[in-house]
This record gives C-alpha cells, structure tokens and sequence, in this order.
C-alpha cells in the first residue's frame, strides 16, 4: 500500500452496528486500517469496508457501544492491519487483537505482516503424507491426521471437545521424529473456564513454552471475532514457513467467529443467505481454513484443528455445513456416546480424515493398517444398521450372526474407542486392539458376510409362515383399498401392527418348536 | 478516440466503481489501479463502469487510474497449454511462483504461454490453396499425445500467400498468411479467443459414442457420451471430487481439463503429484501429457473463479476444433454460482431464489450447452466433443436448492450421490435409484456392436434387482428379513452381492480403481448369471442355505480387486465355476 501520512476526520456521520459512516474524506484505502478515538481519549480499531470519494465505510473491531458522530475522530493510519510477529511470542498470552496480556512487555518483533495473509499458490503446495499420532484410538485408527491438514471437531454444546483438543495437543506427534509442535491457540469468544483449561493443560506438560495464545473471551467484542484467527494464523505462518516449525493451530469455537461475521453483514444490509448468513460465509471460511499446509521446500507446516459447536446437534447447519466443504473431513462428537460415558464420544462413521489414505499404511504406520480400518467401517456400519432394525422389529427376530454384531458394536465402543484422557495409545497398539476386537466376528466377515448373513435354519424356518400372513394382508389390502380409497392410510397402519404382533407371537411358538402351522390356522 | 484511462470511484471488495471511460464495453478487459490489477467490465453506464477485479484489491483508492484495453477477456490458445497449472485467467501459477514466490501477490503479469520456447512446426498446405476459418495449416506436436493443429482463424479465409517450411518456431512468429481483396492476415501459433464466447462449429451431432470412465457404475447404470454432460451433486465428503478425479484419471478422452474452482489447495497438490505418476490406459503415457489444470482454490479471488469456467471451456473448445474428444470436469459449479451471487449482490441486483441472481439458470444454461459433439469447422470434416461434467455442492446435502435444481435441468446425466452411503463407506457414494442418464438407449449400440451382446438387457436386469431391492426393504424395515420368501430374499442377496461386488469401487486400490470395458462387461453378465442360476435351483426346491453357502460367491465379490483389466479371461473361468458350483448341488 502506497503510505500517506494519517489524516484525523471528525466527520462522523452515522453509527450502525459495527459500522460507522465517515464523510469527506480523501486518499483513503480499501481495507485501511483505521484507528477511532473518543472524546474521552479511548482508542478503538477498524477497518475500511467500502470506500468512494469522500466516504468510507468502516467496521469497528471492539464495536460501537458507547460512540457517538459528535466528536469522535477517525484516523486512516495508511496501511492494513499488520501483527508483529517474532519466534518470542511463544510462550506468551495475547488478547484478540494480538497485544499482550500476560503483564509482560510486548515482544520485540522481527517482522510485520498483514494479517489476512495471501492464498498459497496451489502449484507450490506439497500434498501431505505425514501421520500424526494423536494416541487416540478412533482417530489414528480410522480417521487418521495428517502434517498439514485441516481436521475440525464438530462438536454440541456440553460436549467434551475442549477435553478432546487438548489432550491432541499434548500428546501429538510425528513418530520417528522428536520434534514437537509449536501449539497455537485462539480463542473466539468462548468462555474464561475454557480459555484456562486450555492454558492449564499446557502448563501441566510443559508445553505452554512452545504455545501462543490469543483470547478472545465471551464478553470481549464480538467483532474483535474476526481479527483473531487471523492473527494467530499469521503468527502460524510465520513459525512454519520463514522458522521451520511445525505448527497446531486451534481455533475455537469457529460458531462464534461465524455469528460475528453473520451480525456484520446484516449490519451492511447485504442480502441473506441461508439462516441469515452472508452468502460470503464459504469464502470467508475458506481464507482461514485454507492458511493450512504445507510448501515445497519448506521444511514447517500448520495442522489446523477448528473446534465449533453445532446449534441444535445438527450438522447441515451453515457453519458446520460450509466448514466441511473446506477442510479435509471432521471428527464429529456424538451426544448418544457421550450419554453412555464413552470418552471420546467420536462417531466414527460420521468422521471423515481425507488425506489419511496416503499417510497410512507400509511405511507409515503400518501395512495392515487400511485393511483394518475398513474392516472396522464395515463392520460397524453393519452393526449400526442391525442396532436401527432391532428396534424396530426386537432382538429377538435377529439371527444369531446378527446379534454377534450387537455385540461386537458394544465391545467396539467400550474397548476400541473409549479410552482415558490420560491414555497416550501408540498406533501399534491401536491397530492391534482393532484386530482383537473384530476377532469376535466370524471369520473373513468383510469378504463373506454375505454368506453369514441370516444363514440359520432357525431363521429359515421361522420365516415361512409369516411370508404367506404378509401375502394374505396384502391381498386383503388391495381389495379394501379399492372400495374404501380414503380409509386406506388408516387401515395399512393397523394392519401392520397386527402383523407385527403375528411376528412376535410366532417367534415366540416357534422358538417353542411348535411350528409355523400355527400362525395360519389362527389366521 | 475515446479517453484511455478513467479513475477508480468507489471499491468495494472484489468489485470497484469507475468513471471517466468514454466508450467503455461490457466485457472489456481493464487494468485498476496503480499496481494494474487485471479486471472486467461488468457493467456500463455512459462512462461510468462496474468492474470486477480478479485480484485482492486491498489498498486501491478511489481515484486511482483505470486504464482500457479495448479487449475483452481472452484466453490465449496454442501450443504449450497441456500439462499446465492456471489460475482462472490463464496464468501459470509455477511462474506466478517463480516470480513471486510461495504465496501468490497481486499485480503479476505473465504470458499464459511460453514465448522463450521453440516448437516444430509442419506445414499441410502451400502457396496458393485456397483456406477457410478452422482449416489446418500445419501441426505440432505439442505433446506426445496431442498433435496440436495450427487453424485458420475464425472469420479469416482467402488464398494461402505464405506458409513457413518445416522448423522450429517460437509462438509469435508468423507461421502463414492469409490474402483475401488485398487484405493480408498473418497467421502465428497461437490465437486468441474471447472466453465468453462459444467458439462456433460446423454442425452439432447426436451423442451416441460412450465417455468411457473406468468406473462400473456410471459405464453401465448411467453413462455419459461423449459430448454429453452431467452434474454430480452430493453433501460434503460423498465423494464428488474422487469421482472427477477418476473421471479425469482414466477416462478414455484426448485431452482433459480440471478446474478446480473455489476447492481445496490440496486437492491441486494431490492431482499435481498423482498424475504425473499415473499413465493413461489407452496410451500408457503420463497423464499430465493430456491434462491441463485451471487451479482456483477457496482463498483466490472470487471473480477470477468465475472466469475459471469460461477460461476453461474455450480452451475446451478449441482442442475440440482440432478433432479430439475433450473432457472438462468442474469442481464445484457451486463455487462459481457463489462468485455470481457475491458480485451481484454487491451491484446491488434484485435477487432471486436464496439471493441468487435471477440468470443464475441462464448462466448454468449457457455454460453446459457449450457441450456437445460437433463436425468442427474447415472442410476436412473433423469430429470433436466436449463433454462437460460439473460437480455440485449443495447447502445441508439439500437437492431443492436453487444451484442444484436449475442444473438437472440443463444436464442429461445426473449422479446423485448419498450421504448415508457415504457414511457407511459405500463408495462411490452414487444413488442407483435417485440417479439417471439420458444417454443409454443411445449408446447402448456401441457397447453392442464393439464389447458385448445384450448390454441393454443385462444392465436392466441389474436394476430391476436393485429396485427391487429397495422395496423390499421396506418390507424388511417393518418385519425383519425373515418375513420374506425364499425368492424374494435371494433378492435380497444377489443385490447386495452387486452392492459390494459391482457397485462399490475402490479408487485407492490399484486393480480395482480402473474397470477397463471388457471386465465390466463380464462382471455384469456374472452377477446376472449368478441371480439366473440362483433362481432356478431355488424352483428345483434346492434350499437357499446351500446356494448361500457356495464358496465361488466369495470369488464373485473378490473379482473386482482380483482380476487385472489384463486377464479377463480369469472372469471366464469364474463363469465356468459358477456353472459348475450351481451343478453340483443340484445333483447332491
Ligand atoms: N471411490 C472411492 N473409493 C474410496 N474412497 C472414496 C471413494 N470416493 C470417495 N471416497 C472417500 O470419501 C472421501 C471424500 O470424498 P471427496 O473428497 O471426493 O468428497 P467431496 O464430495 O468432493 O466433498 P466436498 O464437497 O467437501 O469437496 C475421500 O477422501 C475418500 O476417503
Ligand atoms: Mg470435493
């Protein structure tokens, strides 16, 4: 940007919002960097939005609580908004606007550098290939991280994400290599409790010396929300591509950072999109979630773990919606597990790791690693599907093979993916706990499952009886459907508790071994 | 003449007011501001103009000058694009790269084509033929796959007066020239060509040529031809981006183009380290020898995305004139709808359906109507096609969006991908009852005439099984599976035995990932085979446990990752086996 000297306007002409309209003024830049005082002497920051002859459009950071036109003075300061960064600020505490909160002075710094960065050139990208051991059991095993991904948790409130993302934090690393990561941390309008867990739980191991963090707390402004990924993101950059290090970002809760966004753009009177969200979200998102990566020929890289709560549990909500069509997959947190204390609650079918395809396997981690893991999908996917059945028609109509995947779905969760927060597994002993427990199948249950499948004479036999009930209602259906059009919805219902009642009653007989014969002749 | 430059009056993102352009176009190409970023007229009021920039326009100023080409956006055609990396203005990102460094800065000017290069050109006409608009003048051999066609420009004819002999060249020589009335058009390497237009052709023809893909689904439940198109939407993770990028793998077309629009940087990465890699199965040369990739990634600026596509199908179309069957893949047309949504919302425009502008529809129109297999201009009578292939992104994984609904009215293919499938890792996630395609009655003659009898009937059979399938289900959901007859459990079975035996296909897995024709063709006709046979032991009252319990069912399931695309006579065994398995317990 082409500097000038800062000029100091009184020209307020209105407040709205987080938006504040100052007129005649010249020489001001798009995306300028704006510095607000009060008549009280408080200074606040902004930036330019939009900006015509004689006219900007500026969106102040803190917000405009307290403002009014009559003397307050805007100061366009000629640049945009830049941190100083230097290696020194790790270890350090910074609120949402990157300056230090720790009492300490503000570290000298090396460089200075915009903070919304610029797109890595995708030809200079290096695809990643390199497995993070996380020592959790559902996401080495079957959702595997790599150096330079971007992996969300989708979480809901009251969920133990906080827990998950820090226990990540400490125990992350690339094996072979002993080299830690630098762990930088933003906080985006969450609460204090949280913010200190973070910061105990990184003094607890020491890691704290390697670690930034930037907070940004529940009643700080909401629109400071938007500066504060990207500065931690601009540090991020800096340690891994000018400092060769390997860098964790964690972003928390991006939910937040999206209802700022949301409360800006309704504030510019933009046209709406979905749930009220500026049609922008995705790209906006997309200029955070994608300073993840890593170079050719350079030796750091940044992992991105954004954290964010889903309103409601539900995943096709916009931000969770839009943050998966940018990162490579997610961790999704289930209510259901957690309900039944299984810590992590990871629904692994849910989850998604993109790149792990090409970080596992000979030479990674290990070879038999992919077999597994789609071993494990498979198999409880199939369980899941039975578990929705079941409830529906009882345990009591399933086949033997059937309920050894019951079974199999509850081992699974209580031995592979529950695990302390405490407990560091190293991927040997994860993969080998995953072959133990699919060892409850049958055997060879991926490639014959079919075979294994309702493969019992009890089941056969059971079955005959109720095929010729179904096809009597069925009949009768027809021609009652045909005299009686309106009533039919009413009647199939009922119809269909009966014959549900006629499954249980004869599986009961039959399990008697009276045989089928009985449900026709009642019939 | 009019003024030449104007000044910047008002900037807001990506888009920026200017004035004082006397006789400004719509279209036209504008360099804004000091740094001269590149930008597009796109909209015109006397001499006041919209411009969208294609780059961060962070720092402009209002009055900061705007100054006219005169030009509307253009991509620049010849040698020297295939294996290439651009972004959505045609610049090559390893020499933004070389220039700039790792992150890409703003205010690069470079040539989309190498001028430092010399390449060898060979003359087909002399001196004094007479020459028409898309006739051939030489070739060169661009890659060792694509013999490149130097053409007569579009518009331009009149009598040969001079063409270069046989040599090496460098693009901006001139290769030939055209007299007509005294008039005099020197011919060089390379055109260029304004991307919001179609380039013209002779006549459209009737599609009847199948796009093969290697991939089982869509060669035999929903085929696209050659010059067709199709739209593949899905939630996030259902696999659209693997299905275009096994699409621009294996597909068995001359030339393909990726664009990679408002994605993933990584995914780039992937294609730019797995092609090379990879080689194509008709050829058995490296893939980026036929590939050109248009790389707009999420956090590039948003207007050069919605170049992207229009860069992106004039190159197209241009391989196309030269007589090859072109393929481009989008991921994801979503993106690009977005961009128009951002740029029309910040003009201000009335919006429509979820502040989407009301040409949304004409636009998507547009764009996928530049598909087709044509007899290309000049008078040899070529043969090319486009083939055009979009990936969607619907919000929440919802097809009544406005992206997604006004798409499946233009496109003849439709893969519907489902998240609960993709969920229970059944991939490629594709819907078989959802999903459709137009083109099967007519290229079912081809797979008739050159692959295998009964394509038709057989691909049917597999359907009725799964549709089938599907309401029994229901049946199953209300009563358990044991409600159901012995035939109809079969039913049951054999579908699922195609579920994961056919359907499902491994894109990481390096026999199966790439189905070649043949052993697509004998796999269907094994799993029909199999049902047929299944069913009449049943009506010879053999029980189902013991047609369950054959050991040929697991090597059925096995044969899609067992049998490479070079030994399918082991599918004929396989079919000797099944025989002789059923057989045999028939006579027990
Ligand atoms: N044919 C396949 N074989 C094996 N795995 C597959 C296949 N298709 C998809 N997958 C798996 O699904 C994941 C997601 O696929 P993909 O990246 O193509 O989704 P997408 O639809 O493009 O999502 P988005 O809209 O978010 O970009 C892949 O990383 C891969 O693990
Ligand atoms: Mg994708």
């Amino acid at each position: 940007m082409h500097k000038v000297t800062s000029i100091e306007y009184y020209s307020v002409r209105d407040i709205k919002g987080p938006l504040m309209i100052i007129e005649n003024v010249s020489n001001v830049a798009y995306d300028e960097l704006v510095e607000i005082e009060t008549p009280t002497g408080e200074t606040r920051l902004g930036k330019v939005l939009e900006v015509g002859f004689g006219l900007a459009i500026v969106q102040v950071f803190e917000g405009t609580t307290g403002l009014s036109p009559k003397g307050t003075k805007a100061r366009f300061l000629g640049k945009t908004f830049e941190l100083p960064v230097t290696e020194d600020m790790l270890g350090r505490i910074f609120d949402g606007l990157g300056k230090p909160i720790d009492g300490l002075p503000p570290p000298v710094p090396r460089d200075y550098l915009d903070i919304n960065g610029a797109p890595i050139n995708p030809e200079r990208r290096d695809y990643p290939t390199n497995f993070i051991q996380t020592g959790i059991s559902a996401i080495d095993g079957m959702n595997t991280l790599i150096r330079g991904q971007k992996l969300p948790i989708f979480s809901g409130a009251g969920l133990p994400h906080n827990m998950l993302a820090a226990q990540i934090a400490r125990q992350a690393t690339v094996i072979g290599q002993e080299e830690e990561f630098a762990v930088i941390f933003a906080a985006i309008g969450v609460q204090h409790d949280e913010a200190s867990f973070f910061k105990k739980s990184l003094e607890e191991t020491g890691a704290i010396k390697r670690s930034a963090l930037f907070l940004n707390l529940a009643d700080d402004p909401a629109f400071e929300r938007i500066i504060t990924p990207r500065i931690a993101l601009t540090l991020a950059e800096y340690l891994a591509f000018e400092k060769d290090m390997h860098v964790l970002v964690i972003l928390t809760d991006m939910t937040n950072y999206g209802e700022a966004l949301r409360e800006i753009s309704a504030a510019r009177e933009e046209v709406p999109g979905r749930k009220g969200y500026p049609g922008y979200l995705y790209t906006d998102l997309a200029t955070i979630y994608e300073r993840a990566g890593r170079i050719k020929g350079k030796k750091g890289s940044i992992t991105q773990m954004p954290i964010l709560t889903m309103p409601n549990d539900d995943i096709s909500h916009p931000i969770p919606d839009l943050t998966a069509y940018i990162t490579e997959g997610q961790i999704v947190l289930s209510r259901d597990l957690y309900r039944i204390g299984i810590y992590p609650p990871i629904n692994v079918l849910m989850s998604l790791s993109r790149l792990m395809r090409d970080g596992i396997g000979e030479g990674k981690t290990r070879s038999d690693h992919p077999e597994v893991a789609s071993q494990l999908y498979a198999s409880y996917a199939r369980a899941q599907e039975l578990r929705a059945l079941a409830l529906i028609v009882g345990e009591s109509s399933l086949t033997p093979t059937d309920l050894l995947y019951l079974r199999y779905a509850e081992v699974f969760e209580r031995k592979f993916l529950a695990q302390s927060y405490y407990e560091n597994r190293d991927i040997w002993k994860t993969l080998d706990l995953a072959w133990e427990v699919l060892s409850m199948l049958p055997k060879k249950a991926s490639a014959s499952k079919i075979i294994e499948l309702y493969n019992s004479e009890y089941f056969l036999f059971k079955a005959f009886p109720l095929i010729i009930t179904f096809k009597l209602c069925n009949k009768y259906l027809e021609k009652y459907a045909k005299s009686n059009g309106e009533k039919f919805e009413a009647i199939i219902n009922s119809l269909k508790c009966l014959i549900k009642f006629l499954l249980k009653a004869c599986s009961i007989s039959i399990n008697l071994k009276l045989g089928g014969n009985s449900l026709i002749s009642f019939l | 003449m009019s003024s030449k430059v104007g000044k910047i009056s008002w900037i807001s993102g990506p888009t920026v007011r200017a004035e004082g352009l006397e006789g400004i176009k719509m279209y036209e190409v504008v360099y804004v501001g000091y740094d001269k970023l590149i930008g597009e007229v796109i909209a015109v009021s006397g001499d006041k103009a919209v411009i969208q920039v294609y780059e961060n326009t962070s720092g402009l100023r209002p009055g900061e000058p705007v100054y006219k080409t005169g030009e509307p956006l253009s991509v620049t055609l010849g040698p020297g694009i295939i294996g290439r990396t651009y972004d959505g203005v045609q610049r090559p990102l390893d020499i933004i790269a070389l220039k700039v460094g790792f992150f890409v800065k703003r205010g690069v000017t470079v040539d989309p084509l190498p001028t430092d290069r010399k390449w060898f050109f060979e003359p087909k006409v002399k001196v004094g033929e007479e020459v028409v608009e898309g006739d051939i003048l030489g070739f060169v051999q661009e890659t060792p796959l694509i013999k490149h066609a130097i053409m007569v420009p579009i518009g331009i004819e009149g009598k040969v007066s001079y063409i270069a002999k046989e040599g090496e060249y460098y693009i901006t020589e001139v290769i030939a020239e055209i007299t007509k009335n005294e008039n005099k058009y020197s011919v060089n390497l390379y055109q260029k060509w304004p991307v919001r237009r179609p380039r013209p052709y002779k006549e459209r023809l009737e599609p009847e040529v199948p796009l093969i893909t290697g991939q089982r689904i869509i060669d035999i439940l929903f085929p696209i031809a050659k010059g067709g198109t199709a739209a593949i939407p899905g939630g996030f993770g259902t696999g659209k981006t693997v299905m275009l990028h096994q699409i621009a793998a294996w597909c068995d077309a001359r030339v393909v183009i990726y664009i990679g629009c408002g994605e993933r940087g990584n995914e780039m990465a992937e294609v730019l380290v797995k092609f090379p890699e990879l080689t194509d199965p008709y050829s058995g040369r490296p893939l980026m020898e036929r590939t050109i990739l248009i790389a707009n990634t999420s956090n590039m600026p948003i207007s050069a995305r919605e170049a992207s596509i229009y860069t992106g199908i004039s190159i197209a179309e241009y391989y196309r004139d030269m007589g090859y069957d072109v393929v481009l893949v989008a991921d994801s047309t979503s993106r690009w709808a977005e961009a128009l949504r951002e740029i029309s919302g910040r003009l201000e425009e009335m919006p429509a359906e979820e502040g989407f502008p009301p040409y949304l529809a004409s636009r998507l129109a547009e764009f996928y109507e530049r598909a087709g297999r044509v007899v290309t201009l000049g008078r040899d009578k070529r043969i090319g096609s486009v083939t055009v292939i979009g990936a969607v992104s619907p919000p929440g994984g919802d097809f009544s969006e406005p992206v997604t609904v006004h798409t499946l009215r233009f496109v003849r293919t439709f893969w519907g991908l489902d998240s609960a499938l993709a969920y229970s890792r059944h991939y490629p996630a594709i819907n078989w009852i959802i999903s459709y395609s137009l083109y099967v009655d007519s290229i079912a003659k081809w797979w008739e005439k050159f692959i295998g009898k009964n394509w038709l009937i057989l691909r049917r059979k597999i359907q009725e099984i799964l549709q089938k399938e599907d309401e029994l289900k229901e049946i199953v959901k209300l009563l358990g599976p044991e409600a159901l007859p012995d035939n109809e459990k079969l039913i049951l079975d054999v579908a699922r035995m195609i579920r994961e035996g056919f359907l499902q296909q491994n894109a990481f897995d390096p026999i199966d990932s790439y189905c070649s024709v043949e052993k697509q063709y004998k796999m269907l006709k094994l799993f029909v085979e199999f049902y047929e046979n299944a069913k009449a032991t049943l009506e010879k009252g053999i029980s189902l446990t013991k047609i369950r319990s054959m050991p040929v069912i697991v090597k059925l399931m096995r044969c899609r990752y067992t049998v490479p695309n070079d030994k399918t006579e082991e599918l004929d065994k396989l079919h000797q086996e099944i025989i002789d398995s059923f057989n045999k317990i028939i006579s027990e």
